[in-house]
């Protein structure tokens, strides 16, 4: 593929949070996005869709140069995957980008899956590190972390989905402008609408994107069990996941799962208390950068793959632990 | 009430075997026993109980190549009614953008209430097909369901959909294009008489639906607007440490080793 003047644009879907600021998973997207842009010389901008989108459009503009507005009211209480998309496949019909990055989470992909349909553009799912040569060429882990692949675009447009913590989100030197945009075209696919929005009980924070997670499996025993990994992961300042066995025993909500049909997740730090380490709940977590697990059984197949196992109870060294973390923290 | 479930045949992840052909990296399906993608099983099982509950019945739409029956029958036992294939040779291999125009062209040809389907495949799968399915056929979308309630005299559906701080409610006229998750409940096994009866249901096969022509041309490996470059094995991890020491020395150790990785 030879390269034809100056690329396209690469455009970010700056995805809001249900509380109007802009989702973390799209500071690190945009930060990816304006490397790339740097690196081939090509203008990153980013686009907010939303009902207000004014917040997350001035914090998406502290990471890239330019970025668009969109004010969207039936987003406010309608599901927004199809009209966000909706929006953003009009603007690329009329501005021609390149390339549209979006978060691989939930609402990137209900994004990502609407854009490709309506504007026949293909996906790269799933990065897990993006690099440039004449056009993106896209790392992503398949058959649950046991193949590293290399993909790229056939031709010369194309969207990438970018999982979670893949580049460490860094604003850039200078804060870029924030320009309000009518988007062209009507909405013409059916809205759903949102009758009602609740708060989960529980305040657990949000895995996908945590730094480190502590996890507990059927080995915690119970909801009881569940207060220690908690309390372990407060101390250390994470997030709390779950294998699909202490989710089945109704310890502990679905959201938290990891694995292959819960979450995939890459944090710097996985603790493991009481889990075995099964094939289906290891492909959510072993690109994780260091895996560390408490088990009493040496032969667990976590043990395998872990950097360091503590063979014990995690009755015992669960509480140790919380205590040296504690002492440390003074 | 009719559900059509979209169901993706992918390499069984409990055997561990996966790979693509050395020659143009396309999944080796040879090489590995397939099985009913996980997630699209929370689907089919929602769908089932639904049926069970409000009456009416399940079909599945699948694409994929013409050993596909084997791993639908699966389904069947579950109790699905019924499967449509659409199979082709020239669609092995295809991206995202083919498979999403070829299922909404097939579910064109099919009657339903509802659509089902799974939250991604295994296989390598973006969890991006549905949104774009529902797209191109004009249907309303509601995805990451834990619970789904339709009403059938009023002919809408509710939906509580995952979101990052609790659930939306959503609400919609059918039919509608519904993503399922795990939430919803624990897949049944198939019981003897369940594959027993499979053995006599009907999987109808067919080739490219009439109008999934793409602008470039017919659906399938040769429109495919992504391609694999290089592929390789991860790094392997460093050896695991064992720590056997008695709790407080094993707390102190994990906590020195933290540190040392600037963890904490
Ligand atoms: C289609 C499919 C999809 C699946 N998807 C997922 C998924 O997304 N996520 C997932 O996690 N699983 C998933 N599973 C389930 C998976 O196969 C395992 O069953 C599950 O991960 C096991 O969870 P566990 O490690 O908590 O339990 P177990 O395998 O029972 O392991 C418990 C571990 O705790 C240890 N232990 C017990 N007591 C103590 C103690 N006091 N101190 C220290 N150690 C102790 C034991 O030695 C054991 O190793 C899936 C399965 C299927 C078939
Ligand atoms: N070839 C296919 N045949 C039938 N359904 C599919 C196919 N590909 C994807 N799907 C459906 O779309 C969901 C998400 O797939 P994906 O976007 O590939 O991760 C799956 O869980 C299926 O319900």
């Amino acid at each position: 593929m030879a390269a034809t003047g100056p690329a396209g644009a690469i455009w970010v879907h700056g995805e809001s949070a249900p509380d109007g600021s802009l989702a973390r998973i799209s500071t690190e997207v945009a930060t990816l996005a304006r490397t790339l842009g740097e690196e081939a010389g090509c203008e990153v901008v980013g686009i907010v869709v939303g009902a207000d989108p004014s917040a997350a459009a001035a914090e998406l503009a502290t990471y890239v140069p330019r970025v668009l507005a969109i004010s969207e009211p039936a987003t406010a209480d309608h599901a927004a995957g199809t009209i966000v998309g909706q929006r953003l496949a009009a603007l690329i019909d009329r501005d021609k980008p390149a390339y549209l990055f979006a978060g691989a989470g939930p609402e990137g992909r209900d994004v990502a899956g609407v854009v490709s349909a309506l504007t026949g553009l293909g996906i790269l799912v799933n990065a897990t590190a993006v690099r440039w040569d004449d056009g993106p060429v896209v790392e992503m882990s398949v058959f649950g972390g046991k193949l590293n692949t290399t993909s790229r675009f056939a031709g010369e447009a194309g969207i990438v989905t970018v999982r979670p913590n893949v580049v460490s989100a860094e604003p850039a030197s200078a804060t870029g402008t924030v320009e309000p945009t009518d988007a062209p075209g009507e909405l013409r696919l059916p809205q759903v609408e949102i009758v009602d929005r609740v708060e989960a009980a529980t305040t657990a924070a949000p895995i996908e994107e945590a730094r480190i997670i502590v996890s507990g499996g059927r080995g915690v025993g119970g909801p009881e069990g569940f207060k220690l990994v908690e309390e372990i992961a407060e101390a250390l300042g994470g997030a709390v996941g779950a294998t699909r066995a202490a989710v089945d025993a109704g310890w502990i909500p679905y959201a938290q799962q990891i694995g292959q049909t819960g979450k995939i997740v890459k944090p710097a730090l996985y603790l493991a208390l009481g889990i075995s380490g099964a094939i289906q709940h290891k492909v959510g977590m072993q690109t994780a950068e260091t895996i560390v697990a408490v088990n009493r059984d040496p032969d667990a197949p976590i043990a395998d793959f872990a950097d360091l196992v503590v063979i014990g109870d995690l009755f015992e060294v669960g509480p140790a632990l919380l205590a040296a973390l504690r002492a440390r923290a003074g | 009430m009719r559900i059509v479930v979209l169901v993706k045949p992918v390499p069984d992840t409990a055997s561990g075997g996966e790979r693509l052909r050395p020659d143009d990296f396309r999944l080796d399906r040879a090489a590995v026993p397939a099985v009913v993608n996980a997630n699209d099983e929370y689907a089919l099982e929602a769908a089932l109980k639904l049926t069970e509950a409000h009456g009416g019945e399940v079909a599945m739409l699948t694409m994929a190549g013409p050993t596909a029956p084997e791993t639908m029958r699966k389904a069947l036992a579950m109790g699905a009614a019924s499967g449509t294939l659409v199979t082709d040779d020239s669609l092995g291999g295809s991206d995202i953008v083919s498979t999403t125009r070829v299922l909404a062209a097939a579910l064109k040809d099919l009657e339903y209430d509802l659509v089902f389907a799974g939250a991604d495949t295994s296989d390598g799968g973006g969890g991006v097909v549905p949104a774009g399915v529902a797209a191109l056929v004009g249907l309303p979308y509601l995805s990451y369901a834990a619970r789904i309630e339709p009403n059938l005299e009023k002919r809408q559906v509710r939906v509580h959909r995952i979101s990052p701080t609790g659930y939306d409610v959503l609400e919609a006229p059918m039919p509608a294009l519904i993503v399922a998750t795990q939430a919803l409940g624990e897949p049944r096994y198939p019981s003897l008489k369940g594959i027993m009866a499979a053995r006599s249901k009907t999987i109808e096969t067919t080739g490219l639906p009439a109008d999934a022509a793409l602008d470039g041309g017919a659906p399938g490996r040769d429109s495919s607007t992504t391609a694999v470059l290089t592929t390789e094995a991860p790094p392997p991890r460093a050896a695991t440490r064992v720590i056997r020491d008695p709790a407080d020395e094993a707390a102190r150790q994990v906590v020195a080793f933290l540190a040392e990785r600037r963890i904490i």
